[in-house]
């Protein structure tokens, strides 16, 4: 596959698949997804729920459990394919050269030990500073993602804080051992707009300063827009298109793609009737064969009911998975 | 100008805070604090704000779900708060609300048969036989089919419970039905059915909305007239072009600047707005936005100032435009 990402690749994941062994049987929650970020990119990652998305980052972290297991594929983070070293190699990388933040803060922080003795233990494993060293980095990342007063914050339990704050102390905490790669697992969805833009923001210049690649995920096309340099958009455990930000807003192929953006309410552009996307989101368990979107696409052919279409390049850094795609 | 359907006056709902053994009350939360608009027939007032505003306990409010604590509120003219009994059932078919979360608002363990059914039943409007075609009726509006009547909530989709919970909504005709964020549960792709379906109805049955949201651009999309709020009282109202177009309230305009407009390419986002949406126990003095406010100066501490007209239609909230302060509020302040 023709390299795109004209930066220093620091993640490359290829044909990842991750499959939930359920009592009706295997669903494949992610199916053959392949990409890679730059140093200093961010990927956004859109789709609506059950595509696969968060899946596929906890595919990254090795975070799926059982009944769910990650069934094939590579993921590279450097020399090294993560899904095959040992869990105690794993445990070294994670928080360390790769680090995740949720949308739920409270999933992230342990509710009865202090935000600074989590912080502590994170450090202290990974740059094997002493106690003291450890207490000045980790007061130094609160102060960094704009937490007033840090230092008597580093002595308060999660629940002391607020929404908006929670989110920024596990920003600090994910990011305080400089990690190469961090998964953002819809960050902003629960917060307030005027929240989003703070968070957003200390997430940029975050990532300016330790030039970090970041997988930013999200369902909001409005954010996906202003914070990433490419988009991937999934659908039922596939790629459907992969492009450059303003190419993919501007001249998607990709039938879902281009309906999507359509069917959203764009501020200051107000159209008397939104053209909507009939039907729902398929389930995972009850997936045809071929493309996930034929009962929902306008363009929909005989081959998109038989086989799945492969994601194939239509311009420099521009891939989509369709037979019969939309015009420019 | 018609008569309005709905006008609010001065209205409040102040919630108790208990402590202790004896449950002592030891304060108040203000979640709605002195709000007045009036609704004109045929129109979607939207009503959009972040979480803790209160838009959502006036919502609730404007139903009687919650009683207020102070204010009135007169619906074709009628004082809404002085009935009960049969007049007040009679009153309610025609005030209707959809809730946000459509797992949270259909019983379980009812059919949908039965949840349509409950309004005719309650409201003792025809024979069990005849609810049921009405019942099958209404889900054909909405753009379900009438062989969904026997199966259970669990067995539908997000979108299509929330059309489900529409048809409950405009079962019994009502006049006025208060949406509190009706679509922001849903997948993207099925917000716009439900809100095209929302159109529709509003056309077919000459519905009047009050719509509540936290997303702009579905505001944007919805309403034709916008109240924003911000700890509990109203800070800016006026029709959707106008409000967009020329805000005035330094709240407003950093609300519409936080919102992630597509397709505009990759921004740097700036920091519209520092610090958070304080707590609705102890709002700060004076205007309630002022720590935060980016165009304070010297005296926005004291007073809440007054929503007044500053153009035609176009209601503000803020000591930029005129001195003038809520009396109400003064009053208040002296006396406790």
């Amino acid at each position: 596959m023709p390299e795109s990402a004209p930066r220093d690749t620091v993640l490359k994941v290829e044909d990842l698949q991750t499959t939930f062994h359920t009592r009706i049987g295997p669903v494949r929650a992610v199916n053959g997804v392949s990409y890679s970020i730059g140093k200093g990119e961010t990927l956004g990652v859109v789709g609506e729920s059950g595509c696969g998305k968060s899946v596929t980052a906890f595919s990254l972290m090795r975070l799926i459990e059982p009944p769910g297991e990650v069934s094939g594929g590579a993921v590279w983070l450097g020399d090294e394919n993560i899904l095959e070293v040992s869990e105690e190699r794993m445990r070294e990388l994670r928080g360390s050269r790769m680090a995740i933040i949720f949308q739920e803060p409270m999933t992230a922080f342990n509710p009865v030990l202090t935000i600074g003795y989590q912080m502590d233990e994170q450090i202290t494993r990974h740059l094997g500073v002493s106690r003291q060293e450890s207490r000045e980095r980790a007061i130094e990342m609160l102060s960094l993602v704009g937490i007033p007063a840090p230092t008597e914050r580093y002595g308060s339990y999660p629940h002391q804080l607020s929404g908006g704050m929670r989110q920024r102390a596990m920003i600090a905490m994910a990011l305080s051992c400089d990690p190469e790669f961090l998964i953002a697992d819809e960050p902003t969805t629960a917060l307030d707009v005027t929240i989003q833009g703070q968070i957003l923001e200390l997430i940029q210049s975050l990532q300016e300063r330790l030039s970090m690649a970041v997988q930013f995920i999200t369902h909001d096309l409005g954010v996906i827009s202003e914070i990433s340099d490419r988009v991937l958009v999934m659908y039922g455990g596939r790629t459907c298109e992969v492009a450059p930000t303003d190419v993919l807003m501007s001249t998607p192929q990709h039938p879902y793609t281009s309906a999507l953006i359509q069917s959203i309410p764009k501020f200051g552009q107000r159209v008397a009737r939104l053209p909507a996307i009939e039907g729902t989101v398929p389930s995972l368990y009850e997936l045809p064969a071929g493309c996930p979107f034929q009962n929902r696409c306008p363009n929909v052919g005989r081959r998109c009911r038989e086989v799945h279409p492969p994601l194939t390049e239509v311009a420099r850094g521009h891939q989509v998975a369709c037979f019969y795609p939309v015009g420019p | 100008m018609t008569a309005p359907i709905l006008e609010v006056d001065g209205l409040r709902k102040h919630f108790p805070i208990r402590k202790g053994l004896l449950l002592r009350e030891v304060g108040q939360v203000k979640a709605v604090d002195g709000v007045s608009f009036a609704v004109q027939p045929g129109e979607t007032l939207g009503l959009v704000g972040e979480s803790g505003c209160g838009k959502s306990t006036l919502g609730r409010t404007l139903v009687r779900l919650y009683e207020p604590t102070a204010g009135s509120i007169r619906y074709r003219g009628e004082d809404f708060l002085a009935v009960s009994g049969e007049r007040l059932r009679t009153m309610r078919r025609s005030l209707q609300m959809i809730f946000q979360d459509p797992f949270a608002s259909l019983d379980p363990r009812m059919t949908i048969a039965r949840i349509l059914a409950e309004p005719f039943k309650v409201h003792d409007i025809c024979s069990p036989r005849e609810c049921q075609e009405r019942a099958a009726a209404l889900l054909e509006t909405v753009g379900l089919k009438a062989a969904h009547l026997n199966r259970y909530p669990h067995e539908f989709s997000g979108g299509q419970r929330q059309r489900i919970s529409i048809a409950r909504a405009i079962a019994l005709n009502p006049d006025l039905v208060i949406a509190d964020e009706p679509v922001s549960a849903l997948d993207v792709s099925i917000q716009a059915q439900i809100l095209n379906l929302m159109k529709d109805l509003q056309q077919e049955f000459a519905l009047t909305y009050i719509f509540i949201s936290h997303d702009l651009s579905v505001i944007d999309h919805f309403c034709d007239r916008i109240a924003v709020m911000y700890l509990g009282k109203i800070i800016e109202m006026a029709p959707r072009e106008e409000l967009f177009g020329n805000p005035k309230h330094p709240y407003t305009q950093a609300l519409i600047d936080a919102i992630p407009k597509v397709g505009q390419g990759k921004r740097r986002m700036k920091q519209a707005l520092t610090g958070e949406v304080p707590s609705p126990i102890n709002p700060p003095s004076g205007c309630h936005f002022h720590p935060r406010c980016p165009q304070r100066f010297d005296g926005c501490d004291r007073g809440f100032p007054a929503l007044r007209e500053e153009r035609r239609d176009h209601f503000v909230a803020c000591k930029l435009y005129s001195d003038a302060v809520d009396d109400d509020v003064i009053f208040r302040s002296t006396g406790t």
